[in-house]
């Protein structure tokens, strides 16, 4: 743990002893054909993939952590479930505050939709109320910026567009803690650019921030703590410089790695 | 889902509003959560605003596409027509030709909610995996859309059922007649929709873990129709087959929305009872089975 704010800081996130495990199936599509079939048979479909093994760490309030790791090293995973989307197998989470996500996928859920219907219905489903989203949605619409794109269908978004999109609806929640999960890969300069400012001020208001990236500068410049995942289990928790150079360290060594990072 | 909501005692914290979640492994996910039940009521404007706008790019934004929400009915009633009457070749009059249009449109609302709700949760895709609410949104909007397209068959239901029951001469095929009895087929309705939302829970939840469930729903609900009083009426059956359509979902629902719709009749009153038992046991088992499941879905897509 650093002093990243005021010792008598409440935490933000607590997370003790957390495993998370998927249960998914060996077939490509599980269908009740197949099941039927498969009844004489007694064969077992059903595997377990441990995404993260006992992870135990704090957010402080008005933090920012960086999360880095490898492809599969269960980043997103911890995400989902510090958001509670993915319940855990064991351990706890705690968040105090009210939380907005922002993973890679992003909104545009209904591709048949536009751009200011996903905005209305991710900001609905997040929590918010007609009034606060018919106050917001301007700034919304400006800082995503994609001009006439926001009447069409996000069918027709560049993947660049649709990150803005998404970006944009979530720092605009007012949300105590964001979580975003390499949601600015895909912008170009000029928006990563007002993404960090946008990031920075947030902080500035004392707003908690969980930020997976694989961007290591931007992890760097950013955060006030960084962890390193690696196989869903914690390498390593302290101040960026220190996590980040031990990681590339690892990432040099282990050639292996640097294949992956490359997939 | 958070299972200790509420707002914290944060000492000193700022005046907003302080939210504390816990995320744990609990056992107990039933329906007891009130956590869940709040923002679900919270979030209600969520199905809403969902149903309006996947309404709206499917087809109500055009003039054509309100049309179609009329015409479809009417086309659908058509087919039947043609088929039983016509080359059927029965001596069915006006009697049976309204049944048929009242059975068939409130069938057909079961059907559709049961087509679409099987699709929510997988073609909900990325909101389920990356926003947390309560997914029992999803199904629900589903219903709301169904219900929002049953509402306008309504409308060609008693446009034929005025012509005959005021203008067309009175017979032993025509019976039909406007009586305060028929208020009764507003319970009866409602009786269909629980029972149709619980079905959609069940249909949404079932194609998470078999994804060809949609594809064998457009037959298997046929046959159920075939099965059901929606073709002949509920009096017409045999009393050998009538024994077994205890253990048919829907009879007791259709029966009760055909006899007091059509024939301004109460109908018996075990059939009421069974309808009852039907819609909210079938609700209750779509519920639980829904909300018992429902944290494993995003695991699962
Ligand atoms: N829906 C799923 N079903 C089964 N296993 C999954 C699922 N999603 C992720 N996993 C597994 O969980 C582990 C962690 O995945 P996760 O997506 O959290 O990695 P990540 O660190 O975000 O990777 P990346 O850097 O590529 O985004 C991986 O081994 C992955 O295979
Ligand atoms: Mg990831």
């Amino acid at each position: 743990m650093t002093d990243a704010t005021t010792p008598a800081a409440e935490p933000a996130i607590v997370v003790s002893d957390l495993h998370v495990s998927y249960r998914t199936t060996m077939e490509r599509r599980p269908t009740l054909r197949k099941a039927i079939v498969r009844l004489g048979r007694h064969e077992r479909t059903v595997r377990t993939v441990d995404a993260l093994k006992g992870l135990s760490f704090e957010v402080p309030r008005g933090s920012v952590l960086g999360v880095i790791g490898r492809n599969g090293a269960g980043k997103s995973t911890l995400m989902r479930t510090m958001a509670g989307i993915l319940p855990p197998t064991k351990g706890r989470v705690e968040v105090v505050g009210r939380t907005s996500t922002l993973l890679s996928l992003g909104v545009g859920f209904n591709k048949d939709l536009s751009g200011r219907e996903n905005i209305v219905l991710g900001a609905l489903a997040a929590g918010l109320t007609r009034a606060e989203i018919d106050e917001r949605y301007d700034d919304i619409a400006a800082f995503a910026d994609i001009g006439e794109f926001i009447d069409m269908p996000i069918r027709s978004y560049s993947a660049g567009m649709t990150s803005r999109l998404a970006f944009s609806v979530a720092v605009h929640q007012n949300p105590d803690i964001l979580l975003i999960d390499e949601a600015l890969s895909t912008g170009d300069a000029a928006f990563k650019e007002r993404a960090n400012a946008k990031m920075k001020e947030m902080v500035a208001q004392a707003s908690t921030m969980v930020l997976i990236s694989h961007a290591l500068a931007s992890v760097r410049t950013l955060c006030d703590e960084c962890i390193w995942l690696d196989h869903g289990e914690l390498v390593m928790h302290g101040p960026p410089d220190d996590v980040i150079r031990a990681y590339v360290h690892k990432l040099k060594v282990t050639e292996s790695a640097v294949v992956m990072e490359d997939l | 889902m958070p299972t200790a909501p509420g707002p914290a005692a944060a000492p000193g914290a700022p005046a907003d509003v302080r939210e504390r979640h816990v995320y744990e492994p609990t056992s107990s996910r039933l329906t007891t959560d009130r956590h869940y039940w709040r923002e679900l009521w919270e979030r209600r404007h969520f199905a809403l605003e969902l149903s309006r706008a996947e309404m709206d790019a499917t087809h109500s934004n055009t003039a054509f596409g309100r049309l179609w929400l009329l015409l479809n009915p009417v086309l659908t009633a058509s087919v039947y027509f043609l088929l039983v009457v016509i080359i059927g070749g029965g001596r069915k009059g006006p009697d049976y030709f309204v049944h048929l249009l009242g059975a068939l449109f409130a069938f057909h609302l079961l059907q559709g909610a049961m087509t679409a709700g099987s699709q929510t949760i997988v073609g909900g895709g990325k909101l389920v995996l990356n926003t947390s609410f309560p997914l029992l949104l999803l199904p629900l909007s589903a219903m709301r859309t169904a219900v929002s397209k049953f509402l306008p068959t309504l409308i060609i239901f008693f446009a034929f059922f005025s012509y005959f029951a005021l203008f067309a001469p009175k017979s032993d095929a025509n019976t039909l007649h406007f009586s305060v009895v028929q208020l009764m087929a507003i319970p009866a309705f409602g009786l269909l929709v629980v029972f149709t939302a619980g079905m959609t829970l069940l249909m949404a939840t079932a194609q998470v873990y078999f994804r060809d469930v949609s594809n064998f729903l457009p037959y298997v609900t046929r046959m159920w129709m075939y099965l059901s009083p929606v073709l002949y009426f509920a009096w017409q059956m045999k009393p050998w087959m009538l024994k077994f359509e205890i253990f048919n979902p829907i009879f007791a629902i259709l029966a009760v929305w055909g006899e007091t719709l059509v024939r301004g009749d109460f109908g018996l009153p075990s059939w009421w009872l069974m309808a009852v038992a039907w819609a909210f046991g079938t609700f209750a088992i779509g519920l639980v089975v829904f909300r018992a499941k429902e944290r494993e879905f995003p695991v699962r897509l």
